[in-house]
């Protein structure tokens, strides 16, 4: 590991994907992940490490971009906000269908439509439950800490070549622009592209030693060969919830209550935790690391311990909904949450709790 | 006497005047009779074959008739989003700078949806080819209007006749991208003549021969026809396409840097 820095969460997604070995970044700059593309064009991976860096008219072509890239196996991956997210749906789909494997990063803003340059987590229901068109799955990935930014890039790659599927670090505003300490890992080499040959038989770089060609494609006009190749994706992905859940539980040993929150929200609650405890209220955390596959069983088995959840997010409610399916009725559950790039304080959520949980 | 003759004792070498590259497949072609893709993709994949680069070649097919391309280009391909094949081969092409890469698109495609990957690709410069079907219409979705469909011309969405009060001019995407600097070598071709599929060929091969020395866009429209769309037979859509296509779109090299 590398000396402790102090950097701003977006800028330690740059740096944490040239030390992954990512081979490209194709992006277009939006508010509050610009300083990625910055970081980005500022650091010369080209000279570091071979990197690509590019960046893109739109965030229709980065994505595209991206899709060229994965298609010949190598690590690509682009950034952006959400409203350049929502122009990324038609390739995220088409990545999706046609099983290629890349990283996609969504420092979220306030919305609908252009709404604000502030924090917010309103794109869950985007995220997680679709998106663009077809029965497909991110795997996402919701850092609550710089460090986690960083370390969550090479597990991303690790994901999403390992399934053959893109995965999304979902993040927002908030952990983008704020600077923590941050500890590096050494630098992993990119891969030759001798060792992709290798690795990635699937990939598109010319029909080396005269083999069988490769086609990328999510086409398939026949349907019941579509319906074959859903299928199969679909049992792929129950493998990812079989095998890639991933979530902390936070003073939950004695907790009579329970916040779930994700990303800076987790954060909050924690000092909203620390301000409860100390009025003798038992409340703990449970955060989803990932928020698909998302860890129903983990919220599912606290219910035998708790008398009420308060989940605890920047929206008007949308993961709210997937407590509620884990918990299917057992306790009450109930959301607090801000909107429109307004952060709820652990007073607010306190509150919240106190009058929505508790006495509620 | 004809009944003792057998297959075999025809199709021997010294018989051959045409040997099928192997980079075209045995699949059926999904394209009507009489359709200029076929040509287009024979020479194509002819060029690859005798520059001997099909190990290190990617195609990038696009949406529309051409998206089954793959199904007949014997060689790695990649299947594109609607128009955006210019951002797939732009994201291909830099991380590996030593293959060839080309997109083949049609005019819906690259003059349309795919306006804005079309025009940057080739403002930046990339280093890739760019093949682009010109036939005026929608062929794949049952013949409607293209941004190339000519004044007057009647498509299933301009079934009175396309006018410029409601539609607009058509939209002459070789000439605009011969503007760019970026872009180095731009030819309009056809393939209706043996004359004019040698030219197209030359063009083509000329094409991803300038991918050796990195020095920006090669981009060859190809004019051609779609007899289904236009609702005429093979030989009266190229009759056709000669009287009112080439005028619109003159065939010729516009750029050679």
């Amino acid at each position: 590991m590398s000396e402790i820095r102090l950097m701003k969460g977006n800028e330690a997604i740059g740096e944490a994907a040239i030390l992954c070995g990512a081979d490209a970044y194709y992006a277009y700059p939006i508010t509050p992940q610009s300083e990625i593309v910055e970081y980005l064009t500022l650091q010369q991976p080209e000279k570091r490490t071979g990197m690509v860096v590019l960046q893109a008219e739109s965030e229709v072509a980065s994505i595209n971009m991206v899709y060229g890239a994965a298609a010949g196996g190598k690590r690509s991956f682009t950034t952006s906000s959400s409203p350049g997210m929502s122009l990324m749906q038609e390739g995220l789909s088409y990545i999706a269908g046609a099983e290629l494997p890349c990283v996609v990063v969504n420092v979220v803003r306030g919305g609908p439509g252009l709404g604000t340059i502030q924090p917010s987590q309103a794109d869950y229901f985007q995220t997680v439950k679709g998106g663009g068109h077809g029965d497909y799955k991110l795997i996402t990935l919701a850092p609550a800490s710089v460090q986690e930014m960083a370390d969550f890039v090479p597990l991303a790659f690790e994901l999403a070549f390992k399934y053959r599927n893109p995965a999304m670090i979902l993040t927002d505003g908030v952990i983008g622009q704020m600077m923590e300490k941050v500890q590096f890992p050494e630098q992993t080499p990119r891969l030759t592209d001798e060792e992709i040959t290798e690795k990635y038989p699937w990939a598109t770089f010319g029909r080396k030693g005269g083999r069988e060609r490769n086609i990328i494609t999510s086409l398939n006009l026949k349907s019941e060969l579509q319906e074959q190749f859903n299928i199969k994706l679909q049992a792929k992905y129950r493998e990812v919830e079989k095998n890639e859940v991933r979530y902390e539980k936070i003073q939950c040993d004695d907790a009579e209550y329970l916040f779930v929150a994700y990303g800076s929200s987790a954060r909050t609650c924690q000092k909203t935790i620390e301000l409860a405890r100390a009025e003798g209220i038992k409340v703990g955390l449970l955060r989803p690391i990932t928020l698909y596959p998302y860890p129903y069983k983990a919220i599912d088995d606290m219910t035998s311990q708790v008398k009420g959840i308060l989940s605890v997010e920047m929206s008007a409610g949308q993961m709210v909904e997937d407590v509620r399916l884990a918990v299917n009725g057992k306790v009450k559950v109930e959301h607090y949450g801000r909107m429109g790039g307004m952060v709820s304080s652990p007073g607010e959520i306190l509150e919240a709790l106190k009058t929505k949980i508790i006495e509620g | 006497m004809a009944e003792n003759i057998k297959l075999e004792d025809i199709i021997k070498e010294e018989n051959k005047v045409f040997i099928k590259t192997p980079l075209l497949t045995d699949n059926e072609l999904s394209y009507c009779p009489g359709c200029g893709h076929g040509v287009a993709h024979r020479i194509t994949m002819e060029v690859i074959e005798e520059m001997g680069i099909m190990e290190d070649t990617i195609g990038i097919a696009p949406v529309g008739c051409s998206v089954l391309a793959y199904e007949f280009m014997n060689i790695d391909m990649q299947q594109a989003a609607h128009g955006r094949a210019p951002a797939v081969a732009t994201g291909l092409k830099r991380v590996y700078p030593n293959k060839y890469v080309f997109t083949y698109q049609g005019d819906g495609d690259l003059a349309a949806i795919g306006t804005a990957e079309t025009i940057h690709a080739c403002n930046r410069g990339e280093n890739i080819t760019i093949i682009f079907i010109n036939n005026g219409i929608y062929g794949m979705t049952g013949g409607q209007m293209a941004p190339t469909t000519l004044p007057g011309m009647k498509t299933s969405t301009s079934p009175y006749g396309r006018t410029q009060e409601l539609a607009g001019h058509p939209l002459k995407m070789t000439e605009i991208v011969a503007t760019l600097p970026g872009v180095r070598f731009v030819a309009r071709h056809a393939v209706d003549t043996p004359a004019r599929v040698r030219k197209a060929k030359k063009a083509i091969r000329k094409a991803f021969e300038n991918q050796n020395d990195n020095k920006g866009v090669s981009f060859i429209e190809i004019v051609s026809n779609c007899n289904s769309g236009w609702k005429m037979t093979p030989r009266k859509s190229n009759e056709w396409m000669v009287e009112n296509m080439f005028p619109y779109y003159p065939l010729g090299v516009l750029k050679d840097e």
